[in-house]
């Protein structure tokens, strides 16, 4: 069974970028056996590096960008992706949030490059860590760390279809209820971060005993603050709470404005 | 062309490699006077991003050095910190580490023979274009990756960044059912690992042996994973906190990753390393079909990489097998946390090689540093060292393609990680003087 679409009247061609990141996002295509040859029957692939497909300056119909924006180099790629690109997508959260790199912008980079580089005149980084979208117009965001196949598969799913595609920000806590789960807060006093978090990783941590711990992004409306003070009620203390929240997503404003309920 | 030309050949970005460096190789006058690995990789500053922070998220945000290795950062670092609590987390959760790590090497092993590999022995730009040719062989590949993302996804939900493990174990036991499923499905993989062996070491794989030094784990009794004492094939035998006596790192303006030198000499990580000096460890069945291969190891050509990680993958694929058909439910499965102030460290077989880690934590259980030392940062100068030796091989004043190709084919050998040391290869070759 085929899992995209009827094909196009043309080849879509289609590009995956890699900015600041692990390239883990990328697996998401380079983990789906048989489904990463139908994809290469199925579009034009004229630019993936690790797939093998080394064409950085081609026009493309969809580009999938995956990594943070935080060197200079990165702002003039990325500007460059986006002219030859009819449509954008930021694949997890290092494109969509600036991901855990972006805890740097807590602190002071270029004391940091000093730090850990001998000769730190030749590393250059950009002050703060961003997300793709303050650099570019993105059509479409896809969190996670990272991203799973079920949501890129349904994201070109839609888009080779020609149909605008809207994943759930719904929040992790809800469809952790719907799956049955006991509830890791509950039953075992574990800080988890469901309430606030987008679902899309499938409940993971829930499932495996644990509480969840974020990486997928902020919730639509989260509620910061109620669950900062769940999480104190716990037992944490101020600074433990700052930091579940300042994690892999501390770049998302939703997350950063935990430094405005650190003093209740 | 003529002795005493030179040349420039400038390749933008090389494909089929985890993330992004560049090549310099300056030849001037019929001379190489430069064969230069450059990592450009932007700089995420882990081993900062994670000062301050409670031991107990480490496992979590260490997965995130690398997407394709995941597991091996979780280990050395879980290794590392409870050897500072001095928890010891038994028998149970050993096996489950051993086999969490099988099912990353089969998936990053496959990727590599597969989707980044195979393409230059056989003469195709991309796995897609060899698939028209090779179907079998390239859905036997996809279907033994699939199957290491399994055995990750049992222990940790995923296999990118996987939730399971923890300081102490993990944070659930999978089911008798959950193990039997898989268990079967592996059982009939076995003919296909086993012939996998076979077909890497039927490729025209290049002739050329060069010499250097082969650093890797070793245990007693198995074959290294998660424990084992440092060893060379020059005799070198130490335990993992006497590493930075021996093992150095540096700096270049060339790259963003640091060069780590053995006793001021480059060396080599990884699964040729590790079959080098781990060869009498391996079970009978393994060993028996590798010997049908007639490939001799040691061996000292480094295109027999790709058959080591055949190996490799016929090898996790037994040690997977052999978990799980002893697995119990244990009573628990991981061992209660405990924080204390101290320096621990932990040195396991990331599936690129030896990845050796240092934490120091203070006694409310936050880092205060740590130092990583990726597999493909201790590589780097045996890449170059390489680089040089097959260039100057295949002949100076080679066509600018040939050279370009086989400095490509070079550096997969080594299955660089440069999202790991840093990742991203350009390719520029100068020869002075002369307009290619």
């Amino acid at each position: 069974m085929s899992i995209f679409p009827p094909p196009l009247a043309r080849r879509p061609r289609f590009a995956v970028h890699k900015f600041s990141s692990c390239d883990g996002c990328q697996l998401a295509l380079l983990n789906l056996g048989d489904g990463l040859l139908e994809l290469a029957e199925r579009v034009d692939i004229v630019h993936f590096a690790e797939f093998g497909a080394v064409d950085e300056d081609a026009d493309v119909d969809i580009a999938l960008v995956e990594g943070s924006i935080s060197t200079p180099h990165e702002i003039e790629r990325i500007r460059a992706v986006r002219e030859r690109s009819k449509y954008l997508v930021a694949i997890g959260v290092c494109a969509t949030s600036g991901g855990i790199q972006a805890l740097r912008n807590l602190n002071d980079a270029s004391a940091w490059t000093r730090a850990v580089y001998a000769a730190p005149e030749h590393i250059s980084v950009l002050d703060r860590v961003a997300p793709l979208s303050a650099q570019v117009r993105v059509d479409l965001e896809l969190w996670g760390c990272p991203v799973n196949a079920h949501q890129v598969i349904a994201a070109m799913h839609d888009l080779l279809a020609g149909v605008s595609h809207a994943p759930s920000r719904d929040k992790l806590c809800m469809e952790c209820k719907r799956s049955g789960n006991p509830c890791v807060v509950v039953t075992e006093g574990l800080p988890c971060m469901g309430p606030v978090t987008a679902t899309g990783c499938g409940v993971l941590c829930p499932r495996h005993g644990r509480d969840c711990y974020g990486c997928s992004g902020p919730a639509e409306s989260p509620n910061v603050a109620a669950l900062a003070a769940r999480l104190r009620s716990l037992g944490l203390s101020r600074p433990e709470v700052a930091q579940r929240f300042l994690s892999i997503n501390s770049g998302a404003p939703e997350f950063a404005a935990i430094a405005q309920h650190s003093d209740d | 062309m003529t002795e005493g030309h030179s040349l420039k050949v400038n390749v933008p970005l090389l494909a089929r490699v985890e993330g992004e460096g560049a090549l310099d190789l300056d030849i001037d006058r019929g001379q190489l006077v430069a064969a230069r690995l450059r990592i450009f990789e932007p700089p995420r500053f882990f081993e900062k991003l994670v000062e301050g922070r409670q031991v107990e998220e480490m496992p979590d945000l260490v997965a995130r050095i690398c997407g394709i290795c995941p597991v091996a950062y979780q280990m050395s670092a879980v290794h590392a910190l409870e050897s500072i609590a001095g928890l010891q987390p038994g028998g149970w959760v050993r096996d489950m580490r051993r086999l969490l790590y099988c099912g990353e090497w089969i998936e990053s092993h496959c990727l590599h023979i597969h989707l980044l590999a195979a393409p230059d022995f056989l003469g195709f730009p991309n796995a897609a274009a060899m698939a028209r040719e090779y179907p079998e062989e390239v859905r036997r590949g996809l279907q033994l990756q699939h199957l290491g993302n399994e055995i990750m996804a049992l222990l940790g939900g995923r296999s990118v960044h996987p939730v399971g493990a923890c300081i102490g174990g993990f944070h659930r036991a999978p089911s008798q059912a959950a193990i039997s499923r898989l268990r079967g499905r592996l059982h009939d993989a076995v003919p296909l690992a086993e012939e996998l062996v076979r077909w890497t070491a039927s490729l025209a794989l290049p002739h050329a042996r060069q010499s250097f030094i082969s650093v890797a784990l070793r245990h007693p009794t198995e074959y290294p994973l998660n424990e084992g004492r440092i060893v060379s094939s020059d005799g070198l035998d130490i335990s993992i906190a006497e590493y930075p006596e021996h093992f150095a790192e540096q700096h270049r303006s060339t790259s963003t990753a640091l060069y780590s030198l053995y006793r001021g000499q480059p060396y080599l990580v990884g699964p040729l390393a590790r079959l080098n000096l781990n060869l009498d460890l391996l079970p009978q069945p393994v060993r028996r079909n590798l010997v049908r291969t007639e490939v001799p190891f040691p061996s000292s050509n480094l295109y027999h990489s790709i058959v080591a990680r055949a190996v490799e993958v016929h090898y996790a694929l037994l040690e997977a097998l052999r978990i799980l058909d002893d697995y119990r439910l244990p009573e628990t499965p991981r061992v209660e946390p405990k924080r204390r102030a101290g320096v621990g460290f932990g040195c396991t077989e990331a599936p690129r090689g030896l990845l050796w880690q240092q934490w120091e934590t203070d006694a409310e259980g936050r880092v205060l540093s740590c130092r990583i030392v990726p597999p493909t940062s201790q590589n780097q100068a045996r890449i170059e060292e390489d680089l040089r030796l097959s260039i100057e091989a295949a002949g100076l004043d080679s066509p600018a393609e040939t050279l370009r190709s086989r400095a490509e084919a070079v550096i997969r050998n080594y299955d660089p990680c440069i999202s790991c040391a840093t990742h991203f290869l350009t390719l520029r070759i100068h020869r002075t003087g002369v307009e290619e």
